[in-house]
């Protein structure tokens, strides 16, 4: 039992771990060990094509992250005003959105984006007051909005299960002691979800970098990290691609230990505040 | 201008449905300026919404509720006059002890000073002897504590009524019993109107001048504890406040005469309709005698069960022909020895007018 379970790890961590090493290798050979080195990391941020998708990448994942963020949390908190059963509908909904494959809303969203564009472009033209009418196409706007749809599910699930932690009882003590609804929210209700909504910010951030599918279909001309390390692994993997994938490993890992760390922190605080 | 109004809180024809339950019925009641009032009901029976409706929480499907002589109807809780203590003391967590009592006076406007804010915020906590706690976090504080910090938070704001729901409920006894006398202290040194919704009657009793009995959305008696235990409205209030023993009985065709089922007669004190009724008698109306009189005005039977309280002793016995009697007997008051054991025989003796007769 015990092997099978370090073959398990193994076979997943392993390629990565390897991915890691050679990193830090000092020949061009991906199979061949022959030195400590960082030169590939002076190498890949040294690459302007590299540097305009990292950049891409970050911008995307900010905008959608801020976007699913704001949205996200002030869905979880409409929904609390909702009748039980819309509440389930909507979290049917949320949870759906989460597990259905990327690819499938990579090539939905790229079909509606589409069907929207051919129907407003000839409008927008059409009342123009100016000579050239903008286009709308595929770009920087269609993955931010396609990776900020998929992560206000994510985002609204998470400060969701905050507010169902938190219960009606502060809010109604708020109010009881002459709080407005508006100070209710702002000193109550703010304070205590935010983390929540910061711990969604940090995963969508994660999620928005690291997306290949979805930004693929949806991207246009336009590149993203991920996109550049499927085209140029065409031309073969150089230990430059394991560098950018050990720096965006890290960065990843880091923004989910910080997303955990919120969430747990309030988590137990609370428990520890009911138990005494 | 008129002159103040005697009632804190007034029910006028009060109704409350959710949906096609109907949780608080046509509800009548006023609250005295000052008065310490105990909604004493078993759960569902519609007292907390009643507390609710006060705090404004709820409002009635039909009918009034005024605070201070004015129309409540539609005005939200954070416009009441009134405060009050939760269940679960709902305190800010995120927030120490400090900003969680002067949370209410930083709503105040106009402002309040900073320095009247914290001066009345310290009082508070002395008054609920809390002196020095100002900056512990609430985690930090037991749950007698953390009762008492909701308690300051709700008071700092001096409200006409102070409403508590089931304050003391997740207490252990000591601390319950203790918080008992403190809270009907600060009553007293505060003056205000507390109004607190319990299903512990030893606790409505113990602290409240005036008990409100609920039952089934509706008020069943509204008096003074000692009326509600000695003279209870009827067989729900004899059972639910204090231990009762039920007894089915027959009032003979001159409405003066109660016949038990094994054939006794008790002199009824007023004129009663013929027919069933039912007698609630307390353990404590009961003496209970080693030797039959053998007259008839006693009841014979047999011990089953004892529990020992202390200075006093609660029996169960079965009595020949009625079954069983719960019977509250001070140590002195039996004969010859402290305690009677269970299998002994014995007869039992009661003054008639200690019944309270329920038409059936």
């Amino acid at each position: 039992m015990r092997a099978l379970i370090t073959f398990v790890y193994l076979f997943l961590y392993a390629p990565i771990a390897l991915v890691v090493l050679f990193s830090f290798n000092a020949g061009r050979n991906a199979s061949e060990f022959t030195g400590f080195s960082t030169m590939w990391y002076g190498k890949a941020l040294g690459n302007t094509f590299l540097i305009t998708a990292l950049q891409n990448s970050l911008m995307i994942a900010f905008s959608s992250a801020v976007l699913a963020a704001i949205f996200g949390t002030m869905a979880a908190l409409g929904m609390q005003r909702l009748s039980s059963r819309a509440r389930a509908i909507f979290d049917g909904l949320f949870a759906a959105a989460i597990v259905v494959p990327g690819v499938v809303i990579g090539i939905a969203t790229l079909v509606a984006l589409i069907e929207v564009f051919s129907f407003l472009n000839p409008a927008l033209a059409l009342i123009w007051p100016g000579e050239r009418p903008p286009q709308l196409g595929l770009g920087y706007g269609s993955i931010i909005a396609a990776h900020g749809l998929f992560s206000l599910a994510l985002v609204a699930m998470i400060v969701k299960a905050r507010i169902a932690s938190l219960g009606r009882d502060i809010v109604e003590a708020s109010s009881d002691l002459y709080a407005t609804p508006f100070t209710t929210f702002r000193q109550i209700v703010l304070p205590q979800i935010l983390p929540s909504a910061l711990a969604g910010f940090l995963l969508a951030f994660t999620f928005s970098f690291d997306d290949f599918i979805v930004a693929f279909f949806v991207a246009g001309s336009k590149t993203t990290l991920p996109i550049y390390v499927f085209a140029s692994i065409r031309r073969g993997v150089t230990p430059e691609i394991n560098a950018i994938a050990t720096m965006v490993l890290v960065a990843s890992l880091l923004m989910i230990l910080v997303a955990r760390v919120l969430m747990r922190d309030k988590k137990t605080k609370a428990q520890a505040g009911s138990r005494s | 201008m008129t002159a103040a109004p005697a009632n804190d809180i007034e029910f006028r024809s009060v109704t409350k449905c959710y949906g096609s339950v109907t949780a608080v019925s046509d509800i009548n009641l006023a609250v005295p300026k000052g008065a310490f009032v105990a909604l004493l009901g078993p759960s569902g029976c519609g007292k907390t919404t009643c507390l609710r409706m006060i705090g404004g929480f709820e409002q009635p499907s039909e009918g009034t509720v005024l605070i201070d002589g004015r129309e409540m109807n539609g005005v939200p809780p954070y416009r009441r006059p009134v405060n009050m203590v939760f269940q679960h003391y709902a305190l800010f967590t995120h927030f120490d002890v400090q900003q969680n009592v002067a949370y209410g006076l930083k709503q105040a406007r106009p402002r309040l000073a900073a320095a009247e804010i914290s001066a009345r915020a310290r009082e508070a906590l002395e008054m609920v002897r809390l002196g020095g706690f100002e900056k512990r976090r609430i985690h930090e504080m037991s749950g007698g504590q953390q009762q008492r910090v909701a308690l300051a938070r709700a008071i700092v704001n001096k409200p006409s009524v102070l409403l508590l729901d089931e304050p003391l409920a997740a207490l252990d006894k000591k601390l319950r019993t203790a918080m008992q006398i403190e809270l009907q202290t600060l009553q007293r040194e505060l003056g205000i109107t507390f109004v607190l919704v319990t299903h512990d009657q030893e606790e409505a009793l113990s602290m409240s001048d005036m008990v409100c009995v609920m039952n089934a959305g509706r008020i069943v008696q509204m008096a003074k504890p000692q009326e509600i235990y000695d003279r209870p409205a009827d067989l729900f209030v004899a059972d639910f406040v204090g231990k009762t023993n039920r007894i089915s009985v027959t009032v003979e065709p001159d409405g003066a005469t109660l016949r038990l089922a094994n054939g006794m007669a008790i002199a009824a004190r007023s004129c009663l309709k013929p027919g069933a009724a039912t007698v609630a008698l307390r353990p404590e109306a009961i003496d209970l005698v080693r030797q039959s009189t053998g007259d008839g005005s006693s009841l014979a039977g047999i011990v089953t069960h004892r529990i020992f309280l202390g200075s006093t002793a609660e029996y169960q016995i079965s009595v020949d022909g009625l079954g069983d009697f719960l019977v509250t007997a001070d140590r002195r008051s039996v004969q010859e020895s402290d305690l009677v054991e269970p299998g002994e025989r014995v007869a039992l003796t009661f003054d008639p007018g200690k019944v309270h007769v329920f038409p059936a």
